[in-house]
């Protein structure tokens, strides 16, 4: 095989590790904040379940909890998974970082002064608008740095979807590297992983400091 | 005194955290244009009385009214409020300055005076904006407006807090020992703005450590010990009133 055959095709890989990087995203930073409300809920049944839900999810490794969502459905109701390990690997990924993500943003809600919220109960502003003007943009400051930690090691993270032999780069590469008997593509894969992380940490860097203007 | 308009009227408040009676059936009145002072030691229930008034903690007994307008009363043990719309409109007659100014820190100065007005009450932009221009003049602050709180001293941050407060137009302005968190150079400046809106005849409830001051701008003072009123006069009335824990306190604070 040569050189730019091996690129190519860990290459397409790499797309669909993106692929898999930005959808968990996109569902589970969301979804987070779900979890963090139900968490911090007043009602003790509500918050005692996402507590365990969270604990549980913390608690467990990821690549298991992949294959208790892919092959889950086939072992509890028999049903046919025949298209479901994309989606699997996206449902698994994204409730996995919901919980990481639910927990930074509830500390990050903690941390800010009860004050606040009384001074924007005298000012008048109702629970959402106290929420999203107030509360949110301070959490979002204070959250960012632990965010971005969680970011990057979702990037090296998608590389547990080889666990349900799904063609993403890392998948790609093993069977190359088996195929060829080089250790070629392993130095390739992680030199991807290496820039995308760079690219992220840049992109993550400007945006703390635009956040930094007060 | 008594042909005035009365804006504040609390009956009969009482408190208690747990088994500690913080206030025990404290009355009061204010009427406009009225300067009240409350002093008194700490634990006195003082905070608490103002915190109570402004409803960001519930009573156990009592009632609040604003305007002549029932805000909330206790009756066999539970709380009343006005109606959502009713309470609302009955929130807008107050406002309040915290000890520790609580600005919200992601808005500049300007945005921390005009963004209430503009989406809570839904006002004229440009109304709003030039009436906040014109408060920060009076408070000494027109160069910083586009300021972020966390760039100026404690006594300026105080005094955008005054002016947020007063951007609401109440009619009723409340302070909870708006001094007590600035270093004592700072204190003055506070002072003097809040001296100012006493001499354009605001009504301010004032919980202060600052006798003198409390004494040269004060209509009426009240002496709050152990959960009731001890004293209640004007100025000279109170600090040369022969209750001795009034001169136990004013004793200890001549000795600090």
């Amino acid at each position: 095989m040569s050189f730019v055959t091996m690129l190519e095709q860990i290459s397409s890989g790499m797309l669909k590790t993106i692929l898999i990087f930005i959808l968990t995203l996109i569902f589970s930073l969301p979804l987070g904040w779900i979890i963090a409300f139900g968490r911090m809920s007043k009602n003790k049944i509500i918050s005692g379940i996402t507590g365990f839900f969270i604990s549980v999810l913390r608690g467990t490794p990821l690549m298991l909890q992949l294959v208790v969502v892919f092959y889950g459905p086939y072992f509890l109701f028999k049903w046919s998974i025949g298209n479901w390990r994309f989606p699997a690997i996206i449902v698994g990924f994204s409730i996995n970082y919901a919980a990481y993500f639910a927990e930074i943003y509830r500390s990050g809600i903690s941390a800010i002064p009860v004050g606040q919220y009384e001074a924007a109960h005298i000012l008048g502003y109702n629970k959402l608008q106290t929420f999203f003007k107030i509360i949110l943009p301070q959490v979002i400051r204070i959250i960012l740095p632990a965010v971005t930690n969680e970011v990057i090691t979702l990037v090296k993270d998608t590389s547990l979807a080889f666990t349900l032999s799904y063609m993403e780069m890392f998948t790609i590469t093993k069977q190359i590297a088996s195929a060829q008997t080089t250790f070629m593509p392993f130095a390739i894969a992680g030199l991807f992983y290496y820039i995308f992380n760079l690219l992220i940490s840049f992109v993550m860097r400007k945006l703390e400091k635009k956040l930094n203007y007060y | 005194m008594s042909e005035k308009t009365i804006y504040l009227e609390m009956n009969n408040i009482k408190k208690s955290f747990g088994d500690l009676q913080v206030l025990k059936d404290i009355s009061l009145s204010v009427h406009e244009g009225e300067v009240l002072s409350i002093i008194g030691p700490s634990g006195s229930g003082k905070s608490t009385l103002l915190r109570i008034a402004t409803m960001l903690e519930t009573m156990d007994g009592g009632s609040i009214k604003y305007m002549g307008e029932e805000a909330v009363y206790v009756e066999n043990g539970s709380l009343h409020y006005a109606k959502p719309q009713n309470l609302r409109e009955i929130k807008k007659n107050f406002g309040l300055v915290f000890q520790n100014f609580n600005l919200f820190p992601h808005m500049s100065v300007m945005k921390n005076l005009t963004d209430a007005p503009i989406h809570v009450q839904k006002r004229n932009k440009d109304e709003v904006l030039s009436e906040a221009k014109e408060l920060l003049r009076k408070m000494g602050l027109s160069d910083k407006e586009d300021y972020y709180p966390s760039q100026l001293s404690g006594g300026q941050q105080q005094r955008v807090a005054i002016a947020r407060a007063l951007a609401l137009k109440p009619n009723v302005l409340f302070f909870d020992e708006p001094t007590s968190a600035l270093d004592p150079e700072l204190t003055g400046e506070v002072l003097k703005v809040i001296k100012r809106l006493a001499e354009e005849n605001m009504t301010m409830v004032i919980v202060t450590h600052e006798m003198s001051f409390a004494r040269n701008i004060s209509d009426r003072i009240i002496f709050m010990d152990k959960g009731v009123i001890a004293i209640e006069g004007n100025p000279e009335e109170v600090f040369n009133s022969d209750n001795p824990r009034m001169q136990e306190f004013l004793g200890k604070l001549k000795h600090e």
